[in-house]
């Protein structure tokens, strides 16, 4: 018998710190993969967010740094500027990226910078204790919109996706989810699409994965993959929004 | 032919692998691990077809496939 599925080499050998059923791992294991396939592992260099999945730098086995909250484009512009040779890449949650990063994330992009970005939509705040996010769907209880969010006091959530694709720099971005075997496989192809872009040098590409918190959300794994794909993805539709081609 | 190994020790008991297995031949253990979880194990292994569902849902990248 013949090893099929095994670990990839770009991830550590240490054990994950999520919660059980949480998505994170399998972003991880899909960006590993894609370092692992095109062979870029030792020339790459990670930024990592604030928030669960500060601890990146602990399960990527390439160089990774850590930046302040949401900063990580901009961190990740300065490295690509100085090594442009190396590939470069952001691992950020929705905390992170749409709420305090959204001046960096907006200006990364706009500036077509190289990198990839790799953004976990969970509509809610993971590591601070289930705090609302601005990509909270309406209506969605958390700790603090414990009545369920109002859009006419707190807003409607954020399609960062939708939002990043009108702009001219941007060279690839798709959203896909992880709650089942066939979403996974497009997710990777999307994961390994984003990275080729950069290899290939064509602009910022951007992949933004739904994934689950079922600690926050009060469910159960299994059911937290039913809600996502239940109400989620109808608010946050999946696909390619800006292909490589377009880019003129 | 084909089988999983799930590393025990990696596993955290989250079920993912139980409903996406076409064969339903994944169950949660009756033993714990040391983080005390119950891992998940495969019964029936002439079963598998090898498909990697499992391994490929697993959050915790624990499970292995050899086909």
């Amino acid at each position: 018998m013949k090893k099929v599925f095994e670990r990839p080499k770009s991830l550590t050998k240490d054990p994950f710190t999520y919660c059980p059923g949480c998505h994170h791992g399998i972003a991880h294991r899909l960006v590993a993969e894609a370092l692992d396939d095109f062979g870029v592992r030792e020339k790459t260099i990670g930024v990592c967010p604030v928030g669960c999945s500060v601890f990146a730098y602990v399960f990527f086995d390439c160089d990774m740094i850590c930046a302040a909250h949401g900063r990580a484009p901009a961190v990740a512009t300065g490295i690509k500027k100085s090594k442009p040779d190396s590939i470069v890449f952001t691992y950020q949650g929705d905390g992170d990226l749409a709420s305090i990063g959204t001046a960096e994330i907006v200006h990364a992009a706009n500036r077509g910078e190289n990198i990839t970005v790799i953004f976990i939509n969970n509509a809610i705040y993971g590591m601070t204790g289930g705090q609302m996010a601005p990509t909270t769907l309406v209506g969605q209880v958390t700790q603090t919109s414990p009545y369920g969010r109002d859009p006419k006091t707190m807003g409607y959530p954020i399609k960062v996706a939708e939002m990043l694709s009108t702009l001219k720099g941007v060279a690839y971005i798709s959203r896909v989810a992880l709650s089942k075997p066939a979403y996974i496989l497009k997710a990777k192809k999307a994961i390994k699409k984003a990275f080729q872009t950069q290899v290939e040098g064509k602009g910022f590409s951007l992949v933004e994965v739904l994934s689950t918190c079922p600690t926050n959300w009060g469910l159960s794994p299994i059911e937290a993959n039913k809600w996502l794909e239940e109400n989620m993805i109808p608010y946050f539709p999946l696909g390619e929004f800006k292909t490589p081609e377009e880019v003129s | 032919m084909a089988k999983i190994v799930v590393d025990e020790e990696r596993c955290k008991g989250c079920e993912l692998c139980i409903p996406v297995c076409p064969k339903h031949i994944i169950v949660m253990s009756e033993n714990f691990n040391k983080k005390g979880y119950h891992s998940a194990k495969q019964i029936n292994p002439e079963e598998c077809t090898g498909c990697a569902f499992c391994a490929m849902t697993c959050p915790d990248v624990a499970i292995e496939v050899f086909k």
